[in-house]
């Protein structure tokens, strides 16, 4: 009983330093989400693989066989598992973000803890969905017969970014969500329409040959980036500082994801202390 | 009084103040700050703390009471580092567990399980360490059979019960807690005041948030009592909850007078004054100290400020745990007590055989109107007396007795057929 006296100086959003503590309770936070989320279905995580699988079936006959949006494009099949597993792993950790604080409201006015676990462990475990489907993408990727390549090496740099700039912005919109109800609303509109905007369905060659300014506006978007290079680096497709049509263009999608998760961290950080007096 | 507390003092507040913005008209909207960004938000601003400063050594049960309102809950709150403090330091030594609006946070989805892990978790302990206790938290809650049931079909008591289990085993050092006694039954109860008594007994610090006076006096070392955001008192627990009771029956200007002075003492313009109380021996001599078994007596000096009938008088004698050891009222034997006027100045006395334990007592006196509805006037604790001689093993009564030791039935009648 000879502990140090410390002072209280009221809720954070990212701790004091105790790195060990502030795991443990994502990885907990996390645990609980997962298994809630599959409570009383009996194939349980199974439909983590599942279901956007069978999404991605539905898409696939449609746009190959019906729309033939993929025709001419080498493995179509493949990049458009890929790019809409990137997707889902981004709508779902900001989609689930936005609500989160909320939806932990009776932790946040009973215990105090980093704030930040809360959206943290969202991200958490969409990573953990989006690591078992990569898993499923492998096994497609052999089966399609795309050749292996040493760029295959760098793929986990787009999906760290991917990882950075979701949690950026759930934590933006989490913090956001406790004070201002119609952000919700307003980001599922803005999921909708950044899909559409999203080379996912359609490759951006078909971008490209009708309008390359179009190309490089969309490819503007950090996600689009992220896609497109992770296609790049799968398949052998364009990279992305050609579909952009020019290298240094690079910088613009890279920069707006600093920006916005740094903006994410600052508004968190500021406004996440309070979130327990505002719910 | 800033700067890290003594090394005896397990928590410290000093100037603590804390406010909250209620706006007037609710303003939630993106689209209203966008369109009015330069309106200028009505809001008002509720001082929920006020300058609160005080300390609570360690291994102290230390009362926290106040009415609603009075930023008692704010003040754990703040104490649990769940809202920042608009100004003031706090200073907290150990590890701190806190028990809020009856609860510690569970999910209503998960079972009884998994929200135990998970508060175990959030409260401090490693995730392994939360598995190691699971059983005990279970075992204390006596739950263990619903322990897969989501939460969200528990009874509200049986969710108290799990969460009270949960903080009571997480090995923290200082208990922040709000209100939990009053819920539960009265065995869980019962329960929970072993539990803290032995928290106690094991150097742990406790601040515990209640309404209850009777638990504060027999449970707390020290007390505070918060009005509206303002440390009123902080002294001993008998003394702070006679203020609070005070406070609480109090008039509005009573209780201006309470909160500015601290002190119960002041104008009393009631409809009937107390003016004295006090013990006595069968002469009517003032006396403090009464003898075992002697006919004794206590009286109080009441004025009325308007005319009154057949009013009903009670004596209350409290022993120094806060038991009550005897009320007498005069209603109880209808005792014809009079009319008197505006201005009347009276003595009442009551007789009693003095059968109370030896020890020290408190005289607390109400005077009542005729149907015993209204409180004229009542004062606590005005006067005290102790009762002398060799104790009663620990009750409140020494009742005259004799002990008899005989042969049982049985061996008698094995005498006579011998």
């Amino acid at each position: 009983m000879s502990a140090e006296a410390y002072r209280v100086r009221g809720p954070t959003a990212f701790g004091d330093g105790d790195v060990r503590r502030f795991w443990n309770l994502t990885r907990t936070l996390a645990a609980t989400d997962w298994k809630v989320r599959f409570y009383g279905s009996v194939l349980g995580y199974v439909w983590t693989l599942l279901r956007p699988l069978m999404l991605f079936g539905i898409v696939y006959v449609v746009f190959s066989e019906v729309i033939d949006a993929g025709r001419g494009v080498e493995f179509y099949g493949v990049i458009l598992l890929l790019a809409m597993m990137l997707y889902f792993f981004f709508s779902e950790v900001t989609g689930a973000g936005v609500t989160s604080m909320v939806d932990r409201e009776s932790l946040l006015r009973k215990v105090g803890f980093p704030r930040a676990v809360v959206p943290l462990s969202v991200a958490l475990v969409a990573a953990m969905n989006l690591a078992l489907n990569l898993v499923v993408l492998a096994i497609f990727v052999v089966a399609s017969g795309v050749q292996p390549r040493w760029t295959w090496l760098l793929l986990p740099i787009p999906f760290v970014l991917i990882l950075v700039f979701a949690t950026g912005v759930a934590m933006l919109l989490s913090a956001l969500y406790v004070r201002y109800r119609d952000v919700r609303p307003i980001w599922e509109v803005v999921l909708q329409a950044t899909f559409y905007a999203t080379p996912i369905l359609y490759p951006i060659e078909a971008v490209i040959g009708r309008s390359e300014t179009l190309a490089t506006i969309m490819l503007l978007n950090p996600i689009a980036a992220i896609i497109q290079e992770s296609r790049h680096l799968l398949t052998g497709a364009m990279p992305l500082s050609e579909a952009l049509g020019s290298g240094a263009l690079v910088l613009v999608p890279l920069g707006i994801l600093v920006a916005v998760t740094w903006l994410g961290l600052r508004v968190f950080d500021r406004m996440a202390p309070r979130a327990a007096e505002e719910l | 009084m800033s700067g890290a507390p003594a090394d005896d003092v397990a928590v410290k507040a000093a100037g603590v103040s804390k406010s909250f913005r209620l706006p007037t008209e609710q303003v939630s909207t993106l689209k209203e700050q966008v369109l009015h960004p330069t309106r200028r938000r009505r809001s008002e601003t509720l001082h929920a703390l006020r300058d609160v400063t005080f300390e609570v050594a360690r291994g102290e049960v230390f009362g926290i009471v106040g009415r609603n309102g009075s930023g008692k809950s704010t003040l754990m709150k703040c104490l649990a580092g769940i809202y920042r403090a608009d100004a003031g330091e706090m200073w907290l030594r150990g590890r701190m567990a806190p028990f809020i609006e009856l609860g510690v946070g569970f999910n209503p989805d998960l079972t009884a399980h998994d929200n135990v892990l998970v508060n175990a978790v959030m409260l401090g302990l490693s995730p392994e360490v939360a598995r190691e206790r699971y059983g005990s938290v279970m075992d204390f809650a006596e739950l263990h059979e619903f322990a897969e049931l989501k939460l969200k079909n528990y009874s509200s008591g049986m969710q108290v019960r799990l969460a009270f289990s949960v903080m009571v085993h997480v090995d923290a050092d200082l208990l922040l807690i709000d209100e939990v006694l009053a819920v539960g039954d009265a065995a869980f109860q019962q329960k929970c005041y072993d539990v803290l008594q032995r928290a106690r007994d094991d150097g742990r610090t406790i601040l515990l948030v209640t309404h209850d006076m009777e638990q504060v006096q027999r449970f707390c070392d020290r007390a505070m009592l918060l009005d509206r955001g303002r440390v009123v008192a902080v002294g001993d627990s008998r003394g702070v909850a006679r203020q609070y009771t005070q406070l609480n029956f109090a008039t509005p200007a009573e209780r201006e007078s309470i909160v500015r002075t601290g002190s119960p003492r002041g104008p009393q313009p009631g409809p009937a004054t107390i003016i004295d109380a006090w013990a006595q021996t069968l002469a009517g001599g003032r006396t403090t100290l009464l003898e075992p078994g002697e006919a004794s007596g206590a009286a109080m000096r009441v004025r009325f400020a308007r005319a009154v009938s057949e009013p009903v008088f009670v004596f209350t004698i409290v022993d120094e745990h806060g038991r009550r050891a005897l009320v007498l009222s005069s209603d109880r034997k209808p005792h014809a007590t009079g009319e008197h006027a505006a201005g009347d100045e009276i003595d009442v006395a009551v007789g009693f055989t003095n059968h109370l334990a030896a020890g020290r007592y408190w005289i607390s006196v109400q005077v009542l109107d005729r149907g015993g509805d209204d409180l004229l006037a009542f004062r606590e604790d005005v006067y005290s007396f102790v009762v002398a001689g060799a104790g009663a093993g620990g009750g409140v009564m020494d009742l005259p007795h004799i002990f008899e030791v005989m042969p049982a039935p049985s061996m008698q009648e094995a005498a006579n057929e011998r």
